[in-house]
């Protein structure tokens, strides 16, 4: 089983958001259940920052080996700080996947909708593994 | 759902992610796949590659046969010998990338890809039919197992008495590994050395704990089919569905001299082969390396940087371990090597045309 931590939130397209409680600025990456699904990391574009995002939107991608997939815009609001170390190093995504490997903060716009629980995210990666 | 080989209960037991390849539920990883590439090219790795098919064609005129129903010029083989080889359908279209072991004087085996051995099993019955050979699919009676790498001589001879300093690239030697019987073949498809077995379905965990064991000391992986994919894309060599298909002849693939036009009788494809032996083909395979960092992968349009008319179509992409940069296999307009773009999901990204291969081992 992946790990999911119980203080996050997440989405149907396997991204985690913290700060959700304080509704300020969010902090957003892709789960480790994810990371384990695409293998090694080896690009990471992020939006920049100044940009503003629709909850949704295709806001950058992660390249694996294998595959490449979009990152999305769990919630909309401004692009205020994205994760530098990351783009240097995606790696980070399978080795610290809630930690080190973060990839966006967004400033919240109005009220984030349809955000996954620990137990709805492991709910629905269970029947996908 | 797809078929197990008879590791899978070894590749559940290390953890492994698998996948379904051409039918068959096949180990993708044990871990980093960067990992396991690397340990191919500096020591060694440890492969199931039992999803392939072994087709046995046996007779007094089998190599007659063989020399019909492929492109190569089969008889013309030692036993003991091995080759790589291609069948090809009437027009030319290449069926499957071969390699045809010469086991005794009336004594081949085919080894054929997972995705086409049914089909080249019925094409080798059909087109032996007239001669005196029999035709036998026993691939389910067969696993195979690959060790590679610069580590892959040492760690086969600890479980080994055959003698393999004398055993040649492309050829292969019965013997006892590990207390099983076993086809030693010195093949591969990493661009390293390495040996391939053939053993019985039964043998295969035996084996498999063998060489983990003894490979343990050399640091041995074992490597899943993503490894194996950017080893043989790093190595040049190409695979069926990406850059063979029944659309290209091998003249196209680059590959024509694999076309034996000087052996004895007729063979199909000769007819549509023959004219096309000195025509040079309007798209060459070529290599590419990625200038930035994103991936130009199997599909994407080739374009030209200045105007963006495409003039190209990738067959092959990864990031590459060795080289640091992504890179690719790509069929493009005969005349182009500078001025290059890949158009990755809208945006074009430069990249460099070289010759194949990208890594070519130290010998």
């Amino acid at each position: 089983m992946s790990n999911i931590p119980e203080d996050l939130h997440y989405t149907k397209e396997h991204e985690w958001i913290s700060g959700i409680d304080d509704g300020l600025t969010l902090t957003v990456g892709i789960t480790a259940y994810a990371a384990n699904a695409l293998g090694d990391v080896v690009y990471v574009q992020v939006p920049e920052v100044g940009s503003a995002v629709t909850a949704g939107d295709a806001v950058g991608e992660v390249e694996s080996t294998k595959s490449v997939s979009d990152i999305f815009a769990p919630v909309s609001g401004e692009i205020v700080e994205v994760n530098e170390a990351v783009v240097d190093d995606p790696s980070l995504v399978n080795s610290d996947s809630y930690g080190e490997g973060w990839l966006f903060r967004v400033r919240l716009e109005g009220d984030p909708d349809d955000l996954l629980s620990p137990e709805e995210y492991a709910a629905l990666t269970s029947g996908e593994s | 759902m797809s078929r197990p080989t008879p590791l899978r209960g070894v590749h559940e037991a290390l953890g492994a992610t698998l996948t379904d390849f051409a039918g068959w539920l096949m180990p993708l990883r044990y871990g980093s796949e960067s990992a396991e590439h690397n340990a191919v090219r500096q020591a060694a790795g440890l492969f199931d590659l039992s999803h392939m098919g072994e087709i046995f064609v046996t007779g007094p005129q089998a190599g007659q046969a063989l020399d019909h129903a492929l492109v190569g010029y089969i008889s013309a083989l030692e036993p003991g010998r091995a080759r790589y080889t291609m069948i090809v359908d009437p027009r030319g279209g290449v069926l499957d990338d071969l390699i045809v072991y010469r086991l005794a004087d009336e004594e081949f085996m085919v080894v054929a890809n997972a995705s086409n051995y049914p089909r080249v099993a019925a094409e080798l019955t059909e087109r032996a039919g007239t001669f005196d050979a029999a035709v036998e699919d026993r691939s389910e009676r067969y696993a195979l197992v690959a060790v590679q790498g610069p580590k892959a001589r040492a760690i086969l001879g600890e479980l080994t008495e055959a003698d393999l300093d004398n055993l040649k690239y492309y050829a292969g030697l019965p013997a006892t590994v590990a207390g099983r019987e076993a086809l030693i073949a010195r093949t591969g498809y990493t661009g390293e050395d390495g040996f391939e077995l053939f053993v019985a379905a039964q043998d295969a965990e035996p084996l498999w704990a063998a060489l983990t064991k003894a490979g343990e000391p050399y640091g041995l992986l074992p490597a899943g089919l993503s490894a194996r994919d950017t080893l043989r894309l790093e190595a040049g060599m190409p695979l069926y569905g990406n850059e063979l298909s029944a659309e290209l002849t091998p003249f196209d693939a680059g590959l024509g001299r694999v076309v034996r036009f000087d052996k004895p009788g007729d063979f199909v494809g000769r007819q549509a082969l023959e004219p096309l032996k000195d025509v040079p083909p309007t798209r060459r395979l070529v290599g590419l390396i990625a200038t930035g960092r994103r991936v130009p992968r199997h599909g994407y349009p080739v374009v030209l940087s200045d105007g963006g008319a495409v003039v190209g179509e990738v067959t092959s992409g990864a990031p590459s371990q060795t080289l640091g940069r992504p890179i690719a296999m790509a069929y493009v307009d005969n005349d182009l090597s500078t001025g290059l773009a890949v158009d990755i999901r809208g945006s074009h990204e430069p990249v460099e045309v070289v010759e194949l291969p990208f890594y070519r081992r130290k010998k």
